[in-house]
């Protein structure tokens, strides 16, 4: 309900106090058309070292229950290039 | 159980979800992320921010970005606020009104200047108080929320809005404040200063640490913003690497006032490394303007021997 609240929403039907009732809807906010530089996965030059993981600020790296990351989210990813510095593996082209 | 990242992050879904509005390359989602996930899978958190870029770009209505319970509130009150909170879960469980067989856990985020300046007495009077939470500072070096103004935290000579380096003033005048060390004076059970390297090993076990340690417990974590520091986006972990090696920013923690120093560079670099990548350091290095450095180079120096030394008192 809340999140077709907007900037014209009359104060009436906005939840009181401004209350969210869902835990992490920010994911239904795409973030990723902020990208300029967009990173490439190479997935034959990854050794799935991990140290991508923990470092993309918008959690656009997904990593699987096999501890095996997968191509990017593109949905969320603002093309900042943190991932493709730390990859000792050259696994990350930004393009 | 011994740290293994990828397990980590492959098991512990994150509790601070894409779709944030912090820019890109902002230092401080990591950190943030990684500290949440040493919650235990099955434990519930109240989470606050103090004002600054992590609270107005985390919650933005209809949104938010946090998967745990989450409060709004002022620059200067967080910690009292979480404090209440705290106050109130002891309370309702006592009296049997909440199930017994729950975890709630207690963390702020606050920026420096929600930290180091504002929010500084109600921090004081909570970790006095003893309640049972954990305050993490991600620590930018200023006001960026607001475009880049001095706080307490931001170090000697750098160019900010508000302390613009020029010719009447070499950039902030005065030295950074040592929050960590003011906290070490409230004799809490648990202080740890950390940032996000490598592995983010040192980032969660001292997360963890200060989460499950019962009482008052402090984080201070080194926070790069590429926007305030003026480097470019993609070297965040370059930035803190050398944060970390020229001894900036000393990974430490203090477990009931004993001092372990946890990281010490084999091979301690010069802090122009760290210095130069960034822009608001840009004019020391102007010919003329060695002495800045050199000053710099100094303090740095003196505040890691300092700590050398408390951690050799405490093995005495
Ligand atoms: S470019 Fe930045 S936002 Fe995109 S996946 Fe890499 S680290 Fe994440
Ligand atoms: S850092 Fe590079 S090699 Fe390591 S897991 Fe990420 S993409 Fe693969």
């Amino acid at each position: 309900m809340q999140n077709k609240i907007d900037a014209n929403t009359p104060w009436e039907e906005m939840t009181p106090g401004g209350d969210i009732y869902e835990a992490g809807n920010a994911k239904e906010f795409k973030t990723g058309s902020w990208r300029s530089m967009k990173p490439k996965y190479l997935s034959e030059k990854c050794t799935q070292c991990g140290l991508c993981f923990p470092v993309c600020p918008e959690d656009a790296i997904p990593v699987n229950k096999e501890q095996k990351r997968e191509d990017f989210n593109y949905d969320y990813c603002k093309g900042c290039g943190v991932c493709a510095k730390v990859c000792p593996f050259h696994a990350i082209e930004m393009e | 159980m011994a740290y293994n990242l990828k397990q980590v992050v492959a098991e512990k879904p994150s509790r601070f979800t894409s779709g944030h509005r912090m820019c890109a390359g902002c230092g401080a989602p990591p950190v943030a992320r990684h500290i949440l996930r040493a919650l235990k899978p099955e434990d519930h958190a109240v989470v606050s921010c103090a004002t600054g870029c992590m609270e107005v770009s985390t919650f933005i209505y209809p949104y938010t970005s946090w998967t745990d319970s989450f409060i709004h509130t002022a620059f200067e009150n967080a910690a009292a606020n979480i404090a209440g909170v705290e106050a109130a879960y002891v309370s309702l469980k006592r009296q049997g009104k909440l199930p017994q067989d729950h975890e709630t856990k207690f963390i702020v985020f606050g920026g420096d200047g929600g930290t180091y300046d504002i929010g500084l007495q109600s921090l004081s009077g909570a970790m006095e108080r003893g309640h049972d939470m954990v305050y993490v500072c991600y620590d930018n070096g200023a006001y960026m929320n607001t475009g880049i103004q001095r706080s307490s935290a931001t170090p000697k000579f750098a160019d900010t809005t508000t302390s613009p380096a020029g010719t009447k003033i070499p950039g902030k005048m005065q030295p950074r404040k040592d929050l960590t060390k003011v906290l070490a004076g409230h004799h809490l059970p648990y202080v740890g200063q950390t940032i996000a390297y490598m592995n983010f090993k040192d980032l969660y076990e001292k997360a963890e640490k200060a989460i499950y340690t019962k009482g008052p417990c402090f984080l201070n974590v080194l926070s790069p913003c590429p926007r305030g520091w003026g480097y470019p986006t993609d070297d965040l972990m370059l930035i803190n690497k050398l944060a970390v090696e020229t001894c900036y920013w000393p990974l430490y923690e203090i477990i009931d006032g004993k001092y372990v120093v946890n990281y010490k560079p084999k091979n301690k670099l010069p802090i122009e490394e760290f210095l130069k990548p960034q822009k608001r350091f840009k004019h020391m290095f102007k010919p003329g303007n060695e002495w800045m450095i050199e000053e710099f180079q100094k303090e740095v120096d003196t505040r890691w021997q300092e700590l050398l030394d408390l951690e050799e008192m405490g093995n005495k």
